[in-house]
């Protein structure tokens, strides 16, 4: 488990405002190394809003001339659930390669990848990040960052959902003493079979003791079991 | 050939379309007597295919339907969730596992039955390692449970409901190199004309290697 994302992805679960969040979706650039990124929410029951690190200048043309209504990347986002890269677009139309041309000039960057998010009431998010870089440079970055950048994409959209729909965590939580020294050395960053040794268990047991406190927990998995202890206090890492 | 869809590019293609939902309405209402529905035109469509789902279809010479299965994540609207959620007990709601359901042959495969099933399978498994997926996850009856074996990639079950025939499994798989080359060898189809079909669908966001 990397520890830069654990916590990364443990600061999303509390951010407790919009504003908040924002400011994670602007730590993406520095923990990635991008020209910015991008949390949008696009079909909400009304709530519709955007959390870009764009400048205000590409706001301005971007919302004033409704390039939403023609930009490829939002339109693929409304048909698809795979991540995309941006070159894997059609841009070939005039208003497309107008749209590329202006992007790049305004430090949108040359490059894209996206990742559609479908939430749980039929809704649907869009996580995206932009950069300048050659096609081989990108394709490398997807390859590395691709996983990674999908979970967040996940934890922004799940975190919007909580600060918008204002849910808290739910029902208090107790974990047992060996579940809670499991978790923490998880978070810790040790492999299952060094927290086996170190709690002189099997690394069976051990495996008993992380599906348990993910299940009492309502974490999808142990990552999210891990966070949302860390969110409740339940841990300290 | 192995061709990765979503539902609003199958519609372009009503050969393909007409016949996969043809023969869904013959194998799961006629031949398994699942309770599903089929209108007027004789297809089996249900509310999911409304949600612009991913098909991963076979496609035989004549571009019609010879086996097809459909993937959804599970963050989303899927299957799992609100209908079989009481076999596993909880929701499972992870944007790296995406279920798998309507598996589906055409009826008039004869030998290639089997090296079909394992085309699809191989399909899936190229979703999985194409998009960074962690598990897939299944709705399947117990005559799946020995295919799946026979092919080379039998799932984890998680739970069960119903007894006999009627019985139903949840069950998650996991992604690997090895299970692609094993599938990919019982389908009979070598995995880098497997890869290129997964990119002529997808471009450029790729992270196997042939």
């Amino acid at each position: 488990m990397d520890q830069d994302l654990l916590a990364f992805i443990q600061r999303v679960e509390r951010a407790d405002t919009i504003d908040a969040l924002f400011d994670r979706v602007k730590e993406v650039r520095a923990l990635f190394q991008v020209n910015h990124a991008i949390y949008h929410s696009i079909q909400w029951h009304g709530e519709t809003f955007a959390l870009a690190t764009y400048s205000a200048e590409w706001h301005e043309y971007y919302g004033g001339n409704q390039m939403y209504l023609i930009d490829p990347v939002v339109i693929n986002a409304f048909k698809k659930f795979n991540p995309y890269n941006w070159k894997s677009l059609d841009w070939d139309t005039r208003k497309g390669r107008k749209l590329l041309q202006d992007a790049i000039e305004m430090g949108v960057g040359n490059q894209g990848l996206s990742f559609p998010i479908r939430g749980p009431n039929g809704e649907l998010a869009l996580f995206s990040i932009s950069h300048s870089a050659d096609d081989d440079t990108w394709q490398k970055f997807i390859e590395t960052h691709s996983a990674d950048l999908m979970l967040i994409g996940h934890y922004f959209h799940e975190a919007a959902r909580r600060l918008v729909l204002s849910r808290d965590l739910g029902d208090p939580v107790a974990l047992s003493p060996r579940e809670v020294e499991t978790l923490t050395l998880l978070g810790l960053g040790l492999s299952r079979a060094n927290i086996a040794q170190n709690l002189q268990i099997s690394e069976h047991t051990l495996r008993g003791y992380i599906e348990s406190s993910r299940i009492k927990l309502c974490a999808n998995n142990t990552t999210h079991a891990v966070t949302s202890a860390m969110a409740r206090g339940l841990i300290s890492i | 050939m192995l061709t990765y869809l979503f539902a609003d590019q199958l519609i372009n293609k009503p050969k393909l379309y007409n016949s996969m939902f043809q023969d869904r309405a013959w194998q799961f209402q006629e031949r398994l007597k699942w309770d599903v529905d089929v209108d007027d035109t004789g297809f089996e469509r249900d509310e999911y295919d409304d949600m612009n789902p991913l098909y991963a279809i076979w496609q035989k010479p004549d571009g019609t339907h010879g086996g097809s299965m459909r993937a959804m994540p599970t963050s989303g609207r899927c299957m799992v969730n609100e209908h079989f959620a009481n076999i596993t007990g909880r929701k499972i709601s992870d944007p790296k596992i995406w279920e798998s359901t309507r598996f589906c042959l055409s009826p008039d495969l004869g030998e290639q039955a089997g090296r079909i099933s394992a085309a699809l399978m191989l399909a899936g498994c190229e979703i999985g390692l194409g998009f960074n997926l962690d598990r897939a996850v299944g709705v399947f009856d117990p005559r799946m449970v020995r295919i799946y074996r026979r092919l080379g990639w039998p799932p984890e079950i998680l739970g069960a409901t119903g007894k006999g025939r009627d019985k139903i499994f949840v069950g998650l798989w996991d992604f690997s190199q090895t299970v692609r080359h094993a599938l990919a060898l019982n389908a009979g189809v070598s995995p880098q004309v497997s890869t290129l079909w997964f990119d002529r669908a997808f471009g450029g966001v790729k992270t196997i290697a042939a």
